[in-house]
């Protein structure tokens, strides 16, 4: 029992980054009908915004200008690097997304992978093959409840990930932003035609989505301290298939969907050995979206003819 | 201008391909002189791209020797041959367009043969760029004419690569893993093609189980279910001690030569044209533009899609096979989401919905890779940039919905007795 809480608290841990990266996927996609492959590279992207920010901070803190404790810090780096990756993500959208609205949808696809590619291309070709190790912040502790270890570092990354996806969630619902998101994503084609502006919406679900992977790269981090230009891909495409099992354009569904990937990778590895842990956990999947092809929060898809 | 380009467009298929065989021909006498006359190092491997970008003092010569051992002979000889191979042509047409074809074919591959002759270099890249066809048609089958997007190519080329190196490894070579050969191994260029259409059986096989969920779901979900399909794959194998996991399978006998690829590639890309332009082609393309429609005008689509998956991913599976045999190692690494990625590039960038399509976005993408190594990392931006310059302003690739009509690439293009 002890054994499995302990799982628990992993799985709740590993599942708030794909959550909070599937979001960015679902948002993107209940606007613009499309999915951002370079979301796994923003997210990359991101994590090497908060070494850089983090590093300036601590420098800055060195040299005696301004004394900034540590938590400080760590608080500044996230919504430093929530802002900057934000901006990338606009970026990302004028230049690779929007000359192609109207194209087919694979075409848009196929410009995200490529500008994914170019992501880690650049992130290679300016820093180097070297990986970089994130500077750590925080000084471990861990708490002993009832047998099982909870580390600071994981309360901080839990909590923190469930908050934006709850601030998230808020946003949607009760702003006029938000309504706006919800309308759009009801009937993309008509409510332009009311006055909200298509440009500006696409603008946002890209920022909110990008500093959403900025938070989640910076929580990578301080979890697992090495980063690599590559490290987009791997987390990346399994968010991706989160926020498909979600249902597509469902800020509910992504999270939760994220959280059981985690979830189903954590138990996966506790009774098989860990190099089937992608093979299991793709075969679920696989299953699932089998049995349930619109997943968990989407609509069914029908084009047989019923008469 | 008008009256030049009027002249060379009466020039045949056969006299440009007998202009490109004076001029390889050309280059294997004189090639290595001329090159060292205009102070180029060696022969231009890839049409002097790679000397230039790494000397770009070089630019003059290397254009130089392109124009005095390329350019020159094939404009010479076709525009001096006009009525000849016009003759010529109009005569095979009239014996019999399969004659014709054949004789395109031979003259094809002398080409290609005595161009690669040159240097080992130029013989892997043309095999890897044919084999990049192969997969591109085959991708192109899926995702340009039904209209899906499919992830799994990798995945299927991954099986046919393993299964056709397990077959020639364990039946012809005598190997550590799977302990002496069972077969002799003069036997093994004539089973070969076994090995390969076994790899592509399976292959299909394996695409079921794409193309069951596909009949209840499209676009994104089955998009998700063909990439589980290519990860599980991936796993699978590097799971599989058998044939040795994550540290690859080698020892894969040299039978993937030219010919073997050039021969494999020709069938690829009729068979995959006649496809497509048969009734379950166009009920592909109806597939695509309107399921609800096609069905009611009786289009099967169960059938259809059930045979395009299995069929596009029998080439995979060829493909697979023969880029095995071509490297004479394989890992489960290399099919993952960089190939899925190069494959769909080559696909899109070339064009949806057209043979031509494929195979020009197929050698466009290949060679670039080739050609533009000497930029070492920044290849990966340059190559993505561009694609990314097609989809802008061709969204649906270079040379989209074009037929592949043999007869008129064969014909004479100037009437027997008609004068320039």
């Amino acid at each position: 029992m002890v054994f499995f809480f302990q799982n628990l608290v992993n799985a709740l841990q590993w599942g708030s980054f794909y959550a909070l990266i599937a979001l960015g996927y679902s948002m993107v996609y209940s606007i613009l009908m499309l999915f951002n492959f370079a979301h796994g590279d923003i997210f990359m992207v991101g994590a090497y915004i908060g070494f850089g920010v983090t590093t300036a901070l601590i420098a800055l803190s060195a040299s005696g200008a301004i004394i900034l404790p540590n938590w400080l810090i760590l608080v500044l780096t996230i919504l430093f690097s929530m802002l900057l990756t934000a901006f990338v993500g606009v970026i990302v959208e004028r230049v690779g997304y929007r000359p192609l609205r109207d194209a087919p949808r694979a075409s848009a696809a196929i410009t995200g992978l490529m500008i994914g590619i170019i992501l880690q291309t650049s992130n290679l070709a300016l820093l180097g093959a070297q990986r970089v190790r994130f500077p750590s912040l925080v000084t471990t502790t861990t708490y002993n409840v009832g047998g099982v270890f909870i580390s600071n570092e994981k309360i901080m990354i839990i909590v923190v990930s469930l908050l934006l996806a709850m601030g998230l969630h808020q946003f949607v619902r009760r702003t006029k932003w938000g309504m706006a998101m919800r309308a759009m994503a009801f009937d993309s084609a008509a409510v332009p035609l009311m006055g909200v502006p298509l440009n500006t919406m696409a603008a946002l679900t890209f920022a909110i989505g990008s500093a959403l992977a900025a938070a989640a790269g910076i929580l990578f981090g301080v979890a697992y301290p090495v980063l690599d230009p590559y490290m987009g891909i791997v987390v990346g495409w399994k968010a991706f298939v989160a926020a498909i099992l979600g249902g597509r354009g469902s800020v509910m569904g992504a999270t939760l969907a994220g959280f059981l990937l985690g979830f189903n990778e954590i138990f996966v590895v506790m009774i098989f050995p860990s190099t089937l842990r992608d093979l299991i956990a793709y075969s679920i999947i696989l299953l699932i979206l089998t049995f349930r092809p619109h997943g968990f929060f989407g609509e069914p898809y029908s084009a047989r003819l019923r008469l | 201008m008008r009256s030049v380009r009027a002249s060379f467009s009466q020039v045949p298929l056969l006299g440009w391909l007998l202009g490109a065989l004076v001029a390889v021909a050309l280059e294997h006498l004189v090639g290595t002189p001329v090159a060292l006359a205009l102070g180029l190092p060696r022969i231009p491997v890839l049409f002097g791209f790679l000397i230039v970008l790494a000397k770009p003092t070089l630019i003059p010569s290397a254009i130089l020797y392109l124009l005095c051992i390329y350019a020159a002979p094939i404009a010479g000889t076709a525009w001096l041959g006009i009525s000849v191979t016009n003759r010529l042509a109009a005569e095979l047409f009239r014996l019999s367009r399969v004659i014709s074809v054949v004789v395109h074919l031979i003259l094809l591959y002398a080409v290609l043969h005595l161009w690669a002759e040159m240097s080992d270099y130029r013989v892997l890249v043309l095999r890897l760029t044919m084999i990049a066809i192969m997969l591109t048609l085959s991708l192109n089958v899926i995702n340009g004419y039904m209209g899906e997007f499919s992830c799994s190519h990798p995945g299927f080329m991954a099986l046919g690569a393993y299964v056709a190196s397990v077959f020639t490894v364990v039946l012809f070579v005598d190997d550590r893993l799977f302990g002496p050969a069972w077969l002799p191994p003069s036997l093994g260029p004539f089973m070969f093609p076994i090995g390969l259409i076994l790899g592509g059986l399976v292959a299909s096989f394996a695409a079921l189980a794409v193309a069951i969920p596909s009949f209840r779901t499209r676009g994104d979900y089955l998009a998700i279910i063909s990439l589980a399909f290519m990860f599980i794959v991936k796993s699978l194998i590097e799971n599989l001690e058998l044939v040795r996991g994550p540290r690859g399978l080698s020892g894969q006998p040299e039978w993937a030569t030219l010919p073997t690829v050039f021969l494999w590639t020709v069938a690829c890309i009729w068979i995959i044209n006649n496809f497509v332009r048969s009734t379950m082609g166009k009920a592909l393309n109806a597939l695509r533009d309107n399921e609800t429609a096609a069905e009611a005008m009786t289009v099967d689509t169960r059938r259809t899609k059930m045979v395009a998956f299995l069929f596009a991913a029998f080439w995979a599976g060829v493909a697979g096979g023969l880029f095995a045999h071509v490297l004479g190692y394989v890992n489960p690494g290399t099919f993952g989401i960089q190939k899925l990625a190069e494959v769909l590039a080559m696909v899109y960038f070339g064009g949806l919905n057209s043979v031509y399509g494929a195979i020009v976005g197929a050698v466009s993408i290949s060679l670039l890779g080739e050609v533009l190594r000497p930029l070492e990392i920044l290849k990966w931006i340059a190559i993505p940039l561009l694609v990314i310059l097609v989809m802008i302003f061709r969204p649906t690739g270079l040379i989209a919905f074009t037929d592949l009509n043999v007869t008129n690439l064969i014909k004479p293009k100037q009437h027997p007795g008609q004068e320039v």
